[in-house]
């Protein structure tokens, strides 16, 4: 198997959750699980979870988080968790099409 | 059914954010480390089998039950299943199953003695996909592995690793039970593993099933566990654990992963039978939570039994609560504690700041340890039996044993 490589996290690049990851709701949020490499990571937060998942329906990232209400003091927590999601390839870019 | 915990007082509600760990006290909608043993039925008759297994039991799911409970499992987004036994591949059904459990979305790690992985079997896996295998070692020589899995088991395995190395497969596993014997063979195990590729897997010798029984004479010495504790956080990012030697961080630095108990909240075994208990190494009926043949199936019993319900809160009383360490160690495993009748809420046998020892040695001399009802072992002889049993018991290690020459010629 190719694994392609993870993305260096921009975020005012289109995202999306990548195509092999499923994602499971829980009470604190979700499990999040990538079939190709096999990781299991979690999504800490309700709000989190709702910026993952809309992620592909907005132009980047920032534009995520603004869409999804996220307070502007938390802003910077979130990009920092969505670059971690990005490093283990939880989320990918997503291609202008 | 009768609580198995000491009573709580009512059960706080769930925090909001924090860390993960206090989450999964409270449990999650569907298990994440998730066993199912296949089969009874095995070929060896290792002295520690955590199963107590030998024999397959005629109860056994059948092809299209178990087909049944990996679409439960694909629906309850259980992504993926410890598979063991038993010795799995002996179910003439098992690579159908692992087929089909691929095909549902539900990824397969699978431990076996190697018995059936020849060169076209270890082709196959190479080729699939969501697979990994785990070959079952305890020993880094045939001395020591035999002694404890079966004479010609050390041979059966190599030989497996063999096929699937040759065959080009990724990321396999060599598992070991760390034992009192093969604690001083971690490097010989590690160099072992890279001979092939292949990546080391150690985890605790449990009192479960047959290993109660040789638990006071393999487990690791407390001299032993501080050695381990050092090793593993000197080669730990390389070595798989399983999370299973988390009551070693009370030495000090925690050991990284999860360090909790996650019996019922995290982890549970569906056994061969389709009885659904709170661990792997808890196979006895005051953890047993349902049966996956109940109505609801295995949905039910994992989100709705009181058995789970009562094990998903955090330990609030008990001796281990007033220790420096708890938050690191959790007052260790619940099931080594129950098998070697210690209190729940109390330190682990193998508390490594001796409480475990003190405890054991208070035991009321009358005191029966429980023992499990299920009992699959084979009940007469076995080709190449374990020597373990029934031999007098280990001679005290010589000094001369210390040296890392000892045993090799000219030396
Ligand atoms: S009972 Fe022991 S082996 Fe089972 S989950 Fe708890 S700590 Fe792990
Ligand atoms: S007393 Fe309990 S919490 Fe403390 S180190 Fe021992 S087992 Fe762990």
């Amino acid at each position: 198997m190719t694994a392609p490589v993870a993305a260096v996290f921009d975020p005012a690049l289109p995202w999306q959750k990548a195509r092999s990851v499923a994602l499971r709701p829980e009470p604190f949020g979700a499990l999040v699980y990538h079939f190709g490499n096999r990781k299991l990571s979690f999504l800490k937060s309700k709000m989190l979870v709702a910026v993952v998942t809309s992620l592909a329906e907005h132009p980047s990232a920032e534009a995520t988080l603004v869409a999804c209400g996220v307070p502007e003091t938390q802003r910077s927590s979130y990009l920092k968790a969505l670059a971690d999601l990005a490093r283990s390839q939880m989320i990918e870019l997503r291609s202008a099409s | 059914m009768t609580a198995v915990l000491p009573s709580r007082p009512t059960a706080p509600q769930r925090p909001v954010g924090g860390r993960l760990i206090d989450q999964f006290e409270y449990g999650l909608d569907a298990p994440i480390c998730l066993t199912w043993e296949l089969t009874y039925a095995c070929n060896l008759a290792c002295a520690h089998c955590l199963s107590s297994s030998g024999r397959r039991d005629p109860r056994e799911l059948s092809t299209a039950e178990a087909e049944a409970v990996i679409d439960e499992l694909q629906r309850m987004q259980v992504f993926y299943v410890n598979v063991g036994g038993g010795e799995p591949t002996v179910r003439p059904d098992f690579w159908h199953l692992l087929d089909y459990a691929i095909g549902h979305d539900v990824g397969v790690k699978f431990s076996t003695n190697g018995i059936k992985l020849d060169k076209t079997r270890a082709a196959q896996l190479a080729r699939t996909d969501y697979v990994d295998v785990q070959i079952s070692l305890d020993g880094a020589t045939a001395e020591v592995n035999d002694r404890v899995r079966g004479t010609g088991s050390y041979a059966t395995a190599i030989r497996a690793l063999e096929n699937l190395a040759e065959a080009g497969m990724k990321d396999f596993k060599v598992s070991v039970v760390v034992t009192r014997e093969n604690a001083g063979q971690l490097d010989a195990f590690k160099a072992l593993t890279d001979s092939f590729g292949a990546q080391l897997r150690i985890t605790r010798l449990r009192p479960s099933g047959r290993g109660a029984d040789v638990w006071d004479e393999l487990h690791p010495t407390m001299a032993q566990q501080k050695d381990l504790y050092q090793w593993l956080l000197a080669n730990g990012d390389g070595v798989l654990t399983g999370d299973s030697f988390f009551h070693l961080s009370a030495f000090g630095e925690a050991l990284p992963g999860l360090n909790l108990c996650g019996a019922g909240r995290v982890v549970c075994l569906i056994d061969p039978v389709g009885d659904v208990y709170a661990c792997p190494f808890a196979i006895h009926e005051n953890f047993l939570a349902g049966n996956v043949r109940d109505e609801g199936g295995f949905q039910r019993v994992w989100q709705s039994s009181e058995l789970f319900a009562d094990l998903r809160n955090p330990q609030t009383g008990g001796a281990c609560t007033k220790c420096a360490h708890f938050d690191a160690c959790r007052g260790g495993c619940m099931a080594a504690k129950f098998f070697t009748g210690l209190p729940l809420d109390g330190p682990d046998p193998e508390c490594v700041q001796g409480y475990g020892e003190t405890a054991l040695a208070a035991r009321d001399l009358e005191l029966v340890t429980p023992r499990s009802h299920i009992d699959h072992s084979h009940t007469g002889p076995v080709r190449g039996q374990p020597t373990l049993l029934g031999m007098p018991a280990v001679p005290p290690a010589k000094i001369c044993d210390e040296s890392p020459l000892a045993g090799f010629p000219g030396a």
